[in-house]
């Protein structure tokens, strides 16, 4: 808690590049827990489409979230390539299954800027900041938003 | 943690508390069912004076002036001048209830409760109105305006009347010596009271040919000056004064000499120049020969050779004892009066629920490593099979061992019922009388504590709308004191507590009638008993006619029954017109692990609870019959059940066109109803550790849980009766209904 609290306070922000379909997307990376390769999801009745199931993470039960479908592309095949990246967000920790990890890059915070507002794109609202490296754009995903809900009815 | 020392004792001294709390309201059931003899009578007084003198020690002073006051009356009943009535018996719980109340505020630092005076003045007017031997007559007349002056202090701070110096002889007997008692430990307690100066006497100390080892030799004389009454003395000496002789006297008058015969008090206290000091000592004095009644070895063979004064039971010596170890504590140490010699250790719950997740993984990883073994292909009689198997059934002793430690008794639940009882029926003036049963059935600790709030509930709606106004029972012919059974017991790998009424039962056109009123189901609808009698359950139903203080808000059986599935539990009704109502509530005995069946469907695999499988059987055409144009039902032992798919019920699939060939597994479920699942195989059947789903994803529909298997991937765990409540029913694709 208090390195995030750090990182949160300090001029330099550290993310964690992947790769979703041919777009490249991040995170902070003081929320990720690990990378892991790609298992098979035991997938759950009766859940949302991006919900791709659960695994087992050393014993306790671990939803994956297809973060491709989340925002609203094709889903992610599953095959030995893509891994799953742990993230925790508060209580709650979730995989999200993504095409596969390209980078870690540290960049100063004002170097983020706020996503112009657009038209109701669904994953937009799942966008926090964006920013520039290499002349590459890179979306910072908002964790909180893209997981699914805690305690909510899963139908 | 707690880092203050002095918390953590606090902490274990409210702890302690609850459980004398708990063995108060025992001794006081036994009492009330007729068991009236010394040694329950003094159960319930050391239950109060011990929580008094923790009380003491912490400054709680609300607290130990109720416990006082509660006291001297049980005092009053110890020695028998307080005849036991129902009255008193009420009381007598009243005040073991508001002395709960006293405890939990004190331990929550919140303001001593208000209302405990009413009952505490009613219980000292019993004092009041005892019968009395003749030369007691004064002392008991004086003793009232005492008993109240008391209120917010121990005995021993009533100011005494000078400073008297006390001559202390004291003697112990073989007998002392032999239950562990140190008189150093006296001693020094007996300094800690004021100023004290102690010499030995050593005359009787033979020549050491003729020295018994084991016998008693030593006197003791102790001169204390200060502050102190006989009262406190005697405290000292409360343990050990059946196996020693002690003498106090006061340094100007003879005033008590209380020898073992404990009578040379009476004589003494009626001499007494001082008016409080008999009243003081009476009780003890009395207390003497009482406490001789669970002390087999009666003093005069005290110096008995060591066999056998080794020899006396070790119920009575272990309060002993405690005592002596306690030292000046020691009447907290008094817990339970050794009427429970088992030894106990209290334990963390974290450090439990660490242990319970490790032994879960622990099964997890012998399954995995049976699979890796199994795929190796070794011979079945080969070392490593052999150990495998050892390691197996070790593996499932660790783990039963384990779910043992966290589970409880339901009795301090039911107890809080039995409160809840008294307080409700008082409330709207029944007769009411708990009878419980099955208290000693062990329910993991998470759902005893889960399930105290919907039982209160159900307790009170009992009270309130099950039994009729004892006018009413008499014209029913029936006794105007209603009865309310509390049960539990296991059946078939779950616990099932019920709560049965012998009321008036369900008013089936009434319920009826409110419900069509309050727009919950159509005026026209045809309902058999069984479903008007579950209306209870719908949110906003109440048939109390007036909102009394008991319930009938609208909030009611609904939230119950959230609250009892969210254990993973069901509750069923039964109810007979005039002779009462059950409400049967089903639970898992432990939320962690369970015995399932473990099949594929549509190449899933998942886990069936073996409790609810009743058998299973492959199907045949002629099994199958249509119901509905997409509703199968099948034919099995003269009854039809309905046919459920489950990869279609889970959406893994599209009902399939025929089930000629498939397995079913026909579940029951505890009302009775049974359905039919339709699997494409069984694999094993094998117990699996529950993980819940709830704290990572949330509930699923017909999902109870999930868990690992043996190659590492999870396996959702079914739930039959939500799986079928919430089930389309559809067994029949479009086609097939098409062509049929």
């Amino acid at each position: 808690m208090a390195l995030e609290k750090s990182s949160q306070n300090s001029s330099e922000l550290e993310l964690l590049s992947f790769r979703l379909a041919e777009e490249e997307y991040s995170v902070d990376i003081m929320s990720v827990r690990e990378i892991r390769g790609w298992t098979r999801a035991t997938p759950l009745p009766h859940a949302p489409h991006h919900v791709r199931g659960v695994i087992n993470l050393r014993g306790t039960v671990l939803p994956v979230v297809d973060l491709s479908v989340r925002l609203g592309m094709e889903p992610v095949e599953g095959d030995a390539r893509n891994v799953i990246i742990v993230v925790q967000v508060g209580t709650q920790t979730a995989g999200l299954l993504v095409n596969a990890v390209s980078d870690i890059l540290a960049l100063p915070r004002t170097e983020l800027q706020p996503p112009p507002e657009l038209a109701a794109d669904c994953a937009h609202s799942f966008i926090e900041a964006l920013t520039i490296v290499d002349g590459r754009m890179i979306r910072v995903l908002d964790l909180a938003a893209v997981l699914p809900d805690d305690n909510a009815e899963a139908a | 943690m707690a880092t203050d020392p002095m918390a953590e004792i606090r902490a274990s001294f409210f702890i302690e508390c609850e459980e004398l709390l708990e063995s108060l309201q025992d001794a006081l059931s036994d009492m009330d069912e007729g068991n009236q003899d010394n040694e329950t009578i003094n159960v319930v007084f050391r239950a109060v004076h011990s929580i008094k003198g923790g009380a003491g020690a912490f400054g709680l002073n609300a607290l130990v002036g109720f416990a006082h006051r509660y006291e001297t009356v049980l005092d009053e009943l110890r020695s028998g001048r307080l005849s036991i009535t129902p009255d008193a018996m009420k009381l007598f719980f009243q005040a073991a209830d508001l002395l709960q109340d006293q405890v939990r505020a004190a331990r929550d630092g919140a303001p001593p409760p208000d209302g405990s005076e009413p009952c505490l003045v009613a219980l000292e007017a019993l004092m009041g109105g005892a019968p009395k031997a003749a030369e007691e007559e004064e002392d008991v007349s004086d003793f009232q305006p005492m008993g109240l002056a008391f209120d917010f202090g121990p005995v021993d701070d009533e100011a005494p009347p000078a400073r008297p110096a006390w001559t202390v002889r004291f003697k112990p007997s073989a007998a002392l010596y032999a239950s562990g008692n140190e008189p150093l430990h006296l001693l020094r307690a007996l300094g800690k009271l004021g100023e004290c100066k102690t010499r030995c006497e050593m005359g009787a100390l033979p020549d050491l040919d003729t020295l018994e080892p084991e016998a008693s030799y030593f006197e003791w004389i102790s001169e204390i000056s200060g502050d102190v009454t006989d009262f406190d003395i005697r405290e000292v000496f409360d343990f050990v004064e059946d196996v020693c002789e002690i003498e106090i006297t006061s340094a100007n008058t003879a005033q008590a000499t209380l020898d073992m015969s404990g009578l040379a008090a009476l004589e003494g206290a009626d001499s007494s120049p001082f008016p409080e000091a008999p009243q003081v000592v009476m009780p003890m004095a009395e207390a003497a020969p009482m406490t001789r009644v669970d002390e087999p070895a009666p003093v005069e063979q005290a110096p008995l050779p060591a066999p056998s004064a080794l020899a006396p039971t070790p119920e009575p010596a272990a309060p002993v004892a405690a005592a002596a170890t306690g030292g000046g504590g020691r009447e907290a140490r008094e817990s339970g009066g050794g009427a429970e010699p088992q030894a106990t250790v209290r334990v963390d719950l974290d450090r439990i629920d660490r242990l319970v997740n490790l032994v879960g993984e622990l099964v997890i990883n012998q399954a995995m490593l049976a699979q890796s073994v199994a795929e190796a292909g070794l011979p079945p009689n080969s070392a490593v099979m052999t150990g495998l198997e050892a390691f197996m059934m070790l593996t499932r002793d660790i783990q039963d061992s384990v779910m043992m430690i966290r589970a409880q008794p339901v009795k301090p639940l039911f107890q809080r019922m039995a409160r809840i009882v008294r307080e409700a029926s008082a409330a709207v003036g029944k007769e009411v009388r708990l009878k419980t049963e099955g208290e000693a059935t062990e329910v993991d600790k998470t759902v005893i504590e889960r399930l105290a709030d919907p039982l209160t509930h159900m307790i009170r709606n009992s009270v309130d709308h099950g039994l009729e106004t004892p006018e009413k029972r008499v014209a029913a012919g029936k006794s105007p004191e209603g009865v309310i059974t509390l049960s539990a017991q296991h059946r078939s790998g779950r616990v099932v507590i019920e709560i049965t009424d012998d009321g008036a039962g369900i008013n089936r056109p009434k319920v009826r009638a409110k419900a069509i009123e309050k727009g919950l189901i159509a005026p026209d609808a045809q309902l058999s008993d069984g479903e008007i009698d579950n209306l209870l359950f719908l949110p906003g139903f109440s048939t109390a006619d007036q909102v009394s203080a008991l319930s009938g808000r609208g909030v009611g059986m609904d939230v119950v029954r959230q609250a009892i599935q969210g254990l993973g539990g069901r509750i069923t009704i039964h109810s007979e017109p005039g002779k009462g109502t059950r409400f049967s509530i089903s639970l898992p005995l432990t939320l962690a692990v369970l015995d399932g069946m473990v099949v594929n469907v549509a190449n899933e695999t998942l886990v069936v609870p073996l409790s609810s499988i009743l058998e299973t059987a492959t199907l045949t055409d002629e099994d199958i019959r249509a119901l509905g144009p997409n509703t199968n039902v099948i034919h099995v032992r003269g009854a039809f059940v309905p046919l459920y798919d489950l990869g279609a019920e889970l959406g893994y699939r599209a009902p399939k066109s025929s089930y000629a060939g498939g397995i079913v597994l026909l579940t029951a479920q505890e009302n009775g109803t049974r359905s039919a699942l339709v699997v494409d195989s069984i694999l094993e059947q094998r117990q699996v550790v529950i993980k819940g789903l709830q704290r990572s994803y949330g509930h699923i529909p017909g999902v109870a849980a999930a868990t690992i298997l043996g190659d590492g991937q999870i396996a959702l765990i079914l739930d039959p009766a939500d799986l079928v409540s919430n089930a389309s029913g559809r067994t029949r694709s479009q086609s097939f209904a098409l062509a049929g």
